[in-house]
């Protein structure tokens, strides 16, 4: 029997991060009661027109930047018609033959043995991606259906695969990355909870070996990351499953029943619509200038792998730490900040961002974190707080609990260790070195043991002088003290 | 003033008189009115009007003319709109019954022009339904008759709005142009109507029937007034982008310059068969008389004219196939009671809501954007449309404007044509080449049939020319004028 291999190629559609809508100044958001971010364009009334969202164009060609599509030099406008009650016009604009971007790539990232390590890395293969309006939100009850227009002509990105994928697992991966590149762009914020990333997956199989494709399921509307891994697990398996039996697979379209776990046929190509494409004749074709692309160009944030790698070699910043800053913009944004302050100590920053913080972040809310515009520790504070304990003027210690302060209040490491009492260590004075002569007075037998050779007797002494400093002292400075003192004997 | 000299004066006159305080809006809007009820039994030109509104926003002008503070010099003349123009609170129907109850909750581009020079709307005007037809006899509501023999078509799409102005209802009024809507009733209504260039007038807020050839322009009874029109209702529009983005020097700037003679241009393809003889002579005359201002005549040729009726057709009812998709009883248009689920109430909906010519042309325009069959008729038509384009521009090459005549025949009866499709499209040979290459087209009355119908000829001029094309149109005005008006219009 042979083995099979899938092909895979997704159709990813995005919502772009705009103020208003794609043909229109009528507000795009999420949440809003039903038809409230309509106008009369949006509804279709007779006599309304688009005119094209200049910034719709910008985030997509954003989208082609990121992703090293070309970008042409014109594009046009098409219908797709077609009757549903959630197109207001009964037709969709669209790009059929001259998409935004053409080609691209897409670096993802497969999930490593262990979350603490790095996975293998892939390039995924763009055909294109085409800009189109959003439709609205059907609502089926038990005689009726009611439709809501809020959605309707938000501007969508298409983004097409070429047939690269070769697993669920790839495909999550790429979703992933474009996810993670879009939000550091500010392209788009990608939650599919919200609708504002969805999925349509191709898939076919074949035996290994054989060049040319098989008759590939499209299944449509994959609303979660989960819905994608499984439908396409599953689909993968049921059409091995009917070659291995010896049948054929139909090229149809699929529905994903996620409480069945399984797909369903829904149509087969030949009840497929004809859409009766043509080029719109209310918007014209649309020169993007140069100039204008470069400079879109210069506002992109560096890639998220190629941060990761920078990251890793200029910083020596372990993927532990890697893997959670760079691939959230936010906190990579928040690191990024806080080294223009500090610069000396990138790894115990970057530390800090990753653990304590995200750690306040997690316990401040209930479920999720933080949202991170409501972080009142600053970057400024959180580097200050590292500077202070890089000077030993702070113990690691003590920092687990002033940083608390920090997050709830606002307030510089200083002020917090202020109103707590703590007092900056004192770095030469007499009073560490009384403290450890107390201490090794009083405990001659691990003196000697430490002259002895054993490194680790030097440790009991180290308690007692934080005890008699109330946690002030620096146990670095402790130890050489308690060294040199020793040592002199 | 008294309501017989009112109704018979041109705007330009009335806002004269506003301006002198011989005559006020209300006087003005009454007069009209008083017509209107004497009239529109026969003519049948309104599909709604609105007396209490009309008189208000009258007595509204005339106080703002009394304070000094009235918006344009204009301010206070009623103009009839073509029932296919948004305007807040008023109907919409583009006579037809899927918007028979249809309320426009906004106002387009020419409609808040209008409003901001203070000018009134006044009714709304009969069509054929969605702008489709020659006769107007394609309403849903009512037949409008032609003001000179109510046994005979006013023309069409705009056959309202042409009758209304030949009836003497109001002085001027609106229409749309996708094929010759304007100027055809206007040559078979003896008014002057103007098609300006794709692009000068913002199409935001017109009914759209074919996207890329619809234009609406005004109906007047005189080169001044139909100027005067254009000139408020043209300009560049954020809400519009295919409209023109740069300022235009005003049609009435050029129209006052003194006068110039021109080359004009006799396209051979236009003076063939199938030409009422009366047309012809009274085409020769035309031509006479400009030649008699010292105008040159030259024969020139358009040889991709004989594809402009099947090309029109293919390109129109394409977009309109599309463009008319929105009215599907979901939202806002006539739902049917009938239906038992979507796909049902989609068919029926717009099975009662659609007449039988829209139908037809939704059908054909299906068809040829159809997969299979898109590159054979839609794409091979815009092609087509390329070089009927280049033929004028060729030709403009050596002449100033066109002159041909602007219909094969005087007004056709009322149930002539209307069984015979294509015999009904053939009334547009004349004026649809000028929608496909995008240009402006006036049709000006020259005379009548010995049955007393007026004819009209067609000058089309280069793209943004409209000032020069009425400037020519005003020389004819001058060296013939057309002083006909139809029995129904003169004093009782």
């Amino acid at each position: 029997m042979p083995e099979y291999e899938a092909v895979i190629g997704l159709e990813v559609h995005v919502q772009l991060k705009t103020a208003s809508k794609m043909f229109t100044d009528a507000p795009a958001g999420f949440g809003q009661p039903p038809n409230s971010l309509t106008n009369a364009v949006v509804m279709g009334l007779p006599g309304t027109l688009p005119v094209l969202n200049q910034g719709a164009i910008e985030q997509a060609i954003k989208f082609g930047l990121i992703f090293d599509s070309e970008i042409p030099e014109l594009f046009q406008w098409d219908r797709k018609n077609y009757f549903y009650p959630d197109s207001p016009k009964n037709y969709q604009l669209t790009q059929k033959d001259a998409p935004v971007c053409i080609g691209g790539e897409v670096e993802i990232e497969l999930a490593g043995a262990s979350r603490n390590l790095a996975g293998e890395h892939k390039v995924i293969h763009l055909d294109h991606a085409h800009l189109e309006e959003d439709v609205g939100k059907l609502t089926h009850f038990a005689t009726d259906s009611l439709v809501d227009y809020n959605r309707a002509g938000t501007p969508l990105l298409e983004i097409v695969t070429k047939p690269d994928l070769h697993s669920a697992e790839e495909a999550v991966a790429l979703l992933q990355s474009i996810r993670m590149h879009l939000t550091s762009a500010g392209v788009s914020d990608c939650d599919m909870e919200k609708g504002q990333m969805r999925c349509d997956a191709n898939v076919s199989v074949r035996p290994v070996g054989q060049e040319e494709l098989n008759p590939r399921a499209e299944m449509k509307n994959l609303n979660s990351i989960t819905g994608v891994k499984n439908a396409i697990s599953y689909e993968i398996r049921r059409q091995a499953r009917v070659y291995e039996k010896g049948g054929t697979v139909a090229q149809e379209t699929r529905r994903w029943d996620a409480d069945a776990g399984r797909t369903t046929s829904m149509r087969s190509k030949e009840e497929a619509h004809d859409y009766r494409y043509f080029p719109d004749p209310d918007l014209l074709p649309v020169h993007f200038p140069r100039h204008r692309i470069e400079e879109l160009k210069a506002e992109l944030p560096e890639n998220v792998f190629d941060l990761q790698r920078r990251y890793e070699s200029e910083y020596g910043l372990p993927y532990t730490l890697t893997s959670v800053i760079c691939y959230d913009h936010e906190l990579a944004r928040y690191f990024e900040a806080a080294m223009v302050v500090y610069d000396k100590n990138p790894k115990a920053l970057a530390n800090y961002v990753a653990n304590e913080l995200q750690r306040e972040r997690s316990q401040a809310e209930g479920d999720g974190y933080l949202p991170m515009e409501q972080v009142r520790l600053s970057p400024r504070n959180l580097a200050g707080l590292v500077r202070l304990i890089d000077e030993g003027k702070l113990t690691k210690q003590l920092a687990k609990e002033v940083i608390v302060d920090m997050f709830q209040g606002g307030d510089p490491a200083e002020a917090v260790m202020e109103a707590r009492g703590i007092k900056p260590v004192q770095q030469d004075s007499g009073q560490l070195e009384e403290w450890c002569r107390a201490a090794v007075a009083g405990n001659a037998v691990a003196a000697q043991q430490v002259r002895d050779g054993n490194d680790k007797a030097i440790n009991s002494f180290i308690g007692p002088v934080m005890k008699a400093s109330r946690g002030t002292a620096n146990p670095q400075a402790v130890r050489e003290m308690l060294q040199k003192i020793i040592s002199e004997g | 003033m008294d309501a017989k000299t009112l109704i018979q004066s041109t705007a330009f006159d009335l806002g004269r008189a506003l301006r002198k305080g011989n005559t006020t809006a209300t006087e003005i809007c009454t007069a009209c009115l008083e017509q209107v009820a004497r009239t529109d039994d026969q003519v049948q030109a309104f599909v709604s009007l609105d007396p209490e509104k009309i008189l208000a926003a009258a007595e509204a002008s005339d106080q703002r003319r009394k304070n000094g503070q009235e918006l344009s010099p204009l301010d206070g003349l009623p103009v009839g709109l073509k029932d296919i123009m948004a305007i807040e609170g008023a109907p919409l129907t583009c006579s037809s019954r899927i918007l028979e109850k249809f309320v426009s909750p906004y106002t387009g581009t020419v409609g808040a022009k209008l409003l901001s020079a203070g000018m009134i709307p006044f009714g709304r005007l009969n069509m054929d339904e969605f702008a489709m037809g020659s006769s107007t006899e394609n309403s849903a509501f009512r037949k409008t008759r032609n003001p000179w023999n109510t046994d005979h078509a006013p023309g069409g799409s705009s056959g309202g709005s042409a009758a209304a102005v030949a009836a003497r209802q109001c002085p001027w009024s609106l229409g749309s142009d996708t094929g010759g809507s304007i100027r055809q009733p206007a040559a078979f209504c003896g008014v002057i109507g103007l098609k300006p260039t794709y692009g000068r007038v913002s199409r935001f807020g017109l009914a759209a029937f074919a996207s890329s050839l619809d234009q609406i322009g005004p109906f007047g009874r005189t080169t001044d007034d139909v100027a005067a029109l254009l000139d408020i209702i043209s300009g560049p529009d954020p809400y519009d982008s295919t409209s023109w983005p740069e300022y235009l020097e005003p049609a009435m700037v050029q129209l006052n310059l003194p006068e110039e003679p021109a080359v004009l241009g006799l396209p051979r393809e236009y003076f063939g068969e199938g030409i009422d003889p009366e047309v012809r002579s009274q085409l020769e005359q035309v031509i006479e008389a400009y030649k008699g201002r010292g105008f040159t005549i030259r024969e020139i040729s358009l040889p991709h004219t004989e594809l402009a009726v099947p090309t029109y057709y293919i390109i129109a009812t394409a977009e309109a196939s599309s463009n008319l998709a929105r009215y599907d009883g979901v939202r806002y248009t006539r739902r049917s009671t009938e239906s038992n689920d979507a796909v049902d109430m989609y068919f029926k909906s717009r099975g009662e809501g659609f007449g039988p010519e829209v139908k037809r042309r939704i059908i054909l325009g299906s068809y040829v954007l159809s997969s299979g069959y898109y590159d054979a008729y839609y794409k091979r038509a815009q092609q087509v449309r390329t070089l009927i384009r280049d033929d004028f521009l060729k030709a403009f090459e050596s002449v100033d404007a066109i002159l041909t005549p602007t219909t094969p025949t005087p007004a056709f009866r009322i149930g002539e044509k209307i069984d015979d499709p294509i015999s009904m499209y053939l009334a547009d040979i004349f004026t649809i080449s000028v929608n496909l290459a995008g240009l402006p087209g006036l049709s000006m009355p020259c005379g009548l049939s010995k049955d007393g119908l007026p004819i009209g000829f067609q000058l089309i001029g280069k793209p943004f020319e409209e000032g020069r094309l009425l400037q020519i149109g005003k020389t004819y005005e001058q060296a013939s004028p057309f002083t006909g008006r139809p029995a129904i219009a003169n004093p009782s």
